[in-house]
């Protein structure tokens, strides 16, 4: 990341700036279904980010000519809401967001059953509304549990998460501060299941013993977070089922 | 009670009774979409929302969209437009022209018709049913698809109850688009009930629970009458 050490100290007495341990997870929130004219939508906030996922489709496929006759076509937007951080964002898509929703969609890709809908497109739309470093993460999170509640076919869930490091400490889920002050920051999506890397992305300088401590934490974490995906996908039909059970009482 | 289960969760290790909405990987049956998990003589997996797919053989209600000679494209709510060709007029000595063909079906018709065939490159031919048009009024009600077996009912057990305590013609296509017809408040009654069902579709003991709220309906309604 940036060059020379900088002044400000961002672990002291072995806890972080907001207090959390080095591999503990930001609290992580997950809504599902939260739009009602998506095919499948996710509200999900961790930490200071918050990010709204909705998935439109399958449907067709425009340029026609971009049309798979033996696949669906994934297609994925990741946005920053110009109020989305400090100083304000020129809206609109630029180098950064290009890039992150290429990632995103190639994290999500490997999990989906293509050969469903052939010639159609799947249209993944991922908003920030309020961003503190990790949005890609929090993204994909939310497009993946936004893509089960659209009923696509899909082999499994998703799950994200980022480590770096500050103050040469290896930590998991860095906050915006820590990721601009920080030596490194690599974000990594997973298929909690058969532990399958689907994305990892790596900015700054880890050694190879930090990088593999690094990757272990990040996994560790991507199964505590499907946990909470799968558990906000099953409450919701639970939940409701219990309201209809107190009804009827 | 129902279980509910997400993508790529765990559901049994009998391979050879797994069905739709379930893929096989090293001899497991994991669930392959979001939704219910049913287990009768095959494991299926009956999704919450999914778009509509026709199969060959479907009863669907479409809505003409385009005309192109000699197509009639169709609306069948789904990802996918079906074709309606005209030879399915031509069985009379006269002959469909060029130009005519909104004569026999015009923009926005709602038509009953039967899936012929789907090929490969999901080109769908449809070919109309004997009570076609839907004429003589009505409304239509559409419900997503994967609810329509529960509107159904096990073995048509809801349908004919609905029939029968709402005194209505009600005929449910395979595309989730449903046509009621009858006097407007039994209309109404039962358009209500089947959106009651499609949001508890996931509950059990529903068919029971509709009953009892068709009667209570008809005793506060007799009620009101004797005031």
């Amino acid at each position: 990341m940036k060059e020379g050490k900088t002044e400000r100290k961002l672990i002291i007495d072995g806890k972080r700036m907001d207090g959390r341990g080095f591999e503990e997870l930001r609290p992580l929130k997950i809504e599902v279904g939260v739009l009602k004219r998506a095919d499948g939508s996710c509200y999900l906030e961790l930490g200071d980010n918050k990010v709204i996922a909705a998935v439109y489709g399958p449907r067709e496929m425009h340029p026609r000519h971009a049309q798979d006759a033996k696949m669906v076509v994934i297609k994925c937007r990741y946005n920053m809401a110009p109020f989305s951080v400090d100083d304000r964002k020129r809206p609109g898509p630029d180098r950064r967001s290009v890039e992150i929703s290429k990632v995103s969609r190639e994290a999500l890709d490997p999990v989906i059953m293509k050969e469903y809908y052939p010639k159609m497109a799947i249209e993944v739309y991922v908003e920030v509304l309020q961003s503190d470093a990790g949005t890609r993460t929090a993204g994909i999170n939310a497009a993946s549990v936004a893509l089960a509640d659209a009923g696509i076919p899909m082999t499994d869930l998703v799950s994200s998460i980022a480590v770096g490091k500050i103050d040469g400490e290896v930590v998991l889920d860095l906050t915006g501060v820590e990721d601009n002050h920080g030596e490194a920051d690599m974000p990594m999506a997973m298929i909690a299941r058969t532990n399958t890397i689907t994305a990892l992305q790596m900015d700054g300088h880890l050694t190879k013993e930090e990088f593999k401590r690094g990757l272990k934490l990040a996994m560790g974490a991507c199964h505590q977070i499907y946990e909470l995906q799968r558990a906000a996908l099953i409450g919701r039909y639970s939940k409701s089922e219990e309201r209809e059970e107190r009804k009827r009482e | 009670m129902y279980k509910v289960v997400v993508p790529g969760d765990f559901i049994s290790e009998e391979v050879n009774r797994a069905g739709e909405g379930t893929y096989v990987e090293d001899g497991k049956v994991y669930a392959m979409s979001y939704g219910i998990v049913e287990e009768r003589e095959e494991i299926k997996v009956v999704a919450f929302s999914r778009k509509y797919v026709p199969t060959n053989g479907d009863v669907v209600i479409g809505r003409i969209i385009e005309i192109s000679f000699p197509y009639w494209i169709v609306d069948i709510a789904s990802p996918y437009e079906a074709r309606l060709h005209i030879s399915n007029f031509a069985a009379g000595v006269e002959k469909v022209e060029f130009g005519s063909m909104s004569r026999y079906l015009d923009l926005d018709d709602f038509i009953v018709a039967k899936v012929m065939t789907v090929d490969v490159m999901m080109r769908i031919e449809l070919t109309l049913m004997e009570e076609f048009k839907m004429r003589g009024g009505g409304k239509l009600v559409e419900i997503p698809h994967t609810k329509v077996p529960r509107v159904i009912g096990r073995s048509g057990s809801m349908i004919k109850m609905l029939k029968e305590k709402c005194n209505c013609f009600i005929f449910i296509a395979k595309n989730g688009r449903i046509w009621i017809k009858g006097s407007e408040a039994d209309v109404n009654l039962a358009s209500e009930v089947i959106l009651k069902i499609v949001n508890e579709a996931h509950t059990s003991g529903l068919t029971d629970r509709v009953v009892n709220f068709l009667d209570s309906f008809r005793r506060d309604k007799g009620k009101g009458g004797e005031k």
